[in-house]
């Protein structure tokens, strides 16, 4: 056990870097235990062990709160959660199910990633590969501004200048390939753009500079031996591209683009903003309206007052915390195996 | 097959810093030809140039020619993806690729030069493994990644990489350099074997091994650091070793400094 070694002797002013090691400390603490502690040691450990366990206690407490506010709604909800799409807390009756609300969700950020992966990854390889340095110094600095920009301004530029903008492709689209479902009529009007369409390419662009960056950092990580190995062999700049920092980045991507995908799934404004009211249920179109989780919540949080009304919607909040939780198990099971030799 | 190859008053630079400076040597086909000298010196430098690696890192240029059976690898119009199809290479550490199989790596050169033909593909990956005395060791598992292999196995396999293009001339930088001493030796028995039909260039900085596997050496030093690299001599191997004809090469032989 090398890292055993590297922990014992390093001298005690450089704690610091112990932190990142704390999975691994509990057993050898445990292996060495009669030894005398130094101060500085112990309080560090405790410090860090306590910082890595408020992350823990605050996840589960954010998912008993939702549980237990949820499961009185739940429990009087006259129809069924899953399959309806009504969304009804008014009245003394609820009737609320989250059926179009999944829908609009997945929808609009699957379609973001579709959109915003082959542009993210064209940008990362410019950036890495082909742009010349002093240029990609720039452009890496507009990318990583891109991320600041705040949603509502995402939201004004959707609804007012990209919606409107996009609104004959759209109908295009409708006119040509309406026989496929997801080009379907939808269930609010193409006047403006206010539906899953236009959401998805706003949240695209709002993906850009997430999975851009990631994927910028894992391509310039790519072994220069292995580079110099495929030029070597002949190959020309794609070729060596592929063979060598595609393959070695592939598990940073995919998982830059799960991260991605989780944010898409929890934006809120810009698309609270975009989207148009249904009146009638999704079917499965790009041009359907209706909102998202999180923009259904964001849009009744002014009423939240009486608590089985308001538990509808920490239901649905609920669904929408378990999808991103499923989403990051993935990214993160994809992103694990990335060992390289270098 | 084998080429010969003449690099004519070569000078390297990285950006404004000269590395090397007026290099003009000659190496014979079908000949080691090894590379010696104190670190900085610049022999990996020259070493690249003559196959355009050199240019491959930013800011880096090269004056002078390199001639390759008479033509300018450095001629307008050439291009540089062309001269490293020709010329191949093998670096200080094994650099399989790691995604890749065994055989895929070895293949690699030909996948990207269009050869499509499985059985072709086949043939040159027995006979490539089999050349670089690989062969016995991994044809029960010529699928597993190429990373499976030990350190002294993946250079051989870098070399198999390197000879199933069938180059006119091979560049070895270093490749025992990360290597243990049996792995060592199956790389410089091979190098013997290799050399009956390859041009060879080795850079080492082991001496024993340029006395050992080549035919003719070159002395590179400099005068300090931030000065120049520059080839002091270039005679018969067996020359440079008994009886040099400079004091510089006498000296660092000899091990009274570098």
């Amino acid at each position: 056990m090398s890292m055993k070694d590297e922990v014992v002797s390093r001298p005690a002013g450089q704690e610091r870097e112990t932190g990142s090691m704390m999975g691994g400390m509990g057993e050898q603490e445990q292996e060495r235990g009669e030894r005398p502690k130094r101060v500085g040691d112990r309080v560090f450990r405790y410090l860090t062990t306590t910082s890595g366990l408020v992350i823990v206690v605050a996840i589960v407490l954010i998912g008993f709160f939702l549980l237990i506010k949820a499961v009185p709604s739940l429990l009087a909800d006259s129809t069924n959660f899953l399959t309806d799409w009504r969304f009804d807390t008014t009245g003394g009756k609820l009737a609320f199910g989250i059926r179009d609300m999944l829908v609009v969700t997945v929808l609009s950020s699957l379609l973001a990633l579709v959109l915003a992966m082959p542009i993210s990854l064209g940008i990362a390889l410019f950036l890495t590969q082909y742009a010349p340095r002093s240029l990609a110094r720039g452009f890496g600095y507009l990318v990583d501004l891109l991320a600041a920009v705040p949603s509502v301004v995402f939201g004004l530029w959707g609804v007012l200048v990209l919606g409107p903008a996009i609104e004959p492709v759209q109908r295009a689209l409708n006119a040509g390939l309406g026989w496929f479902p997801l080009f379907s009529d939808g269930n609010v009007s193409l006047a403006g753009g206010g539906n899953i369409f236009t959401a998805g390419v706003v949240l695209a662009v709002m993906l850009l500079p997430i999975i851009t960056s990631v994927t910028r950092e894992v391509f310039r990580q790519t072994p220069v031996n292995q580079i110099e190995g495929a030029l070597a062999l002949g190959a020309t700049k794609w070729e060596m591209v592929r063979t060598t920092v595609l393959p070695f980045g592939k598990s940073g991507f995919i998982a830059a683009s799960m991260l991605g995908l989780g944010r898409a799934l929890g934006e809120t404004i810009a698309v609270l903003m975009i989207l148009h009211t249904a009146t009638s249920p999704s079917g499965f179109s790009f041009f359907d309206g209706g909102s998202t989780f999180a923009s259904k919540i964001a849009s009744a949080a002014s009423e939240f007052s009486e608590p089985l009304p308001t538990g509808a919607f920490i239901a649905a909040g609920l669904v929408l915390f378990l999808l991103t939780f499923v989403v990051n198990a993935i990214a993160r099971s994809i992103a694990k195996p990335k060992k390289e030799k270098a | 097959m084998a080429k010969r190859l003449d690099a004519k008053d070569l000078n390297i630079y990285y950006g404004k810093f000269q590395a090397v400076a007026e290099v003009t040597l000659a190496v014979p086909p079908r000949n080691v030809t090894a590379f010696i000298g104190p670190s900085g010196c610049g022999k990996s430098t020259v070493l690249r140039t003559l196959n355009r690696m050199h240019e491959v890192t930013p800011g880096a240029r090269v004056e002078g020619e390199v001639l390759l059976d008479g033509e300018d690898i450095y001629a307008g119009g050439v291009d540089p993806v062309d001269v490293r199809r020709t010329i191949g290479m093998v670096f200080q550490r094994p650099n399989p690729f790691p995604t890749m199989s065994i055989k895929d790596n070895v293949i690699a050169g030909l996948r990207l030069a269009g050869v499509r033909d499985k059985s072709r593909l086949d043939e040159v990956a027995e006979r490539a493994l089999r050349g670089a005395n690989l062969w016995n060791e991994v044809s029960d598992r010529l699928n597993k990644p190429g990373g499976s292999l030990s350190g002294g196995q993946q250079q051989r396999l870098c070399i198999a990489r390197a000879i199933a293009v069938q180059p006119a001339v091979l560049l070895m930088d270093e490749p025992c350099s990360a290597l243990d001493p049996i792995s060592t030796l199956a790389i410089e028995d091979l190098i013997a074997e290799l050399k009956k039909e390859y041009t060879i260039v080795i850079v080492t900085h082991n001496m024993q091994q340029a006395a050992r596997v080549s035919d003719q050496t070159a002395f590179f030093n400099l005068a300090g650091v931030g000065q120049p690299g520059k080839l002091i001599e270039i005679d018969d191997t067996e020359k440079i070793f008994s009886n040099p004809g400079q004091q510089a090469t006498e000296d660092y032989i000899s091990g009274r400094f570098g």
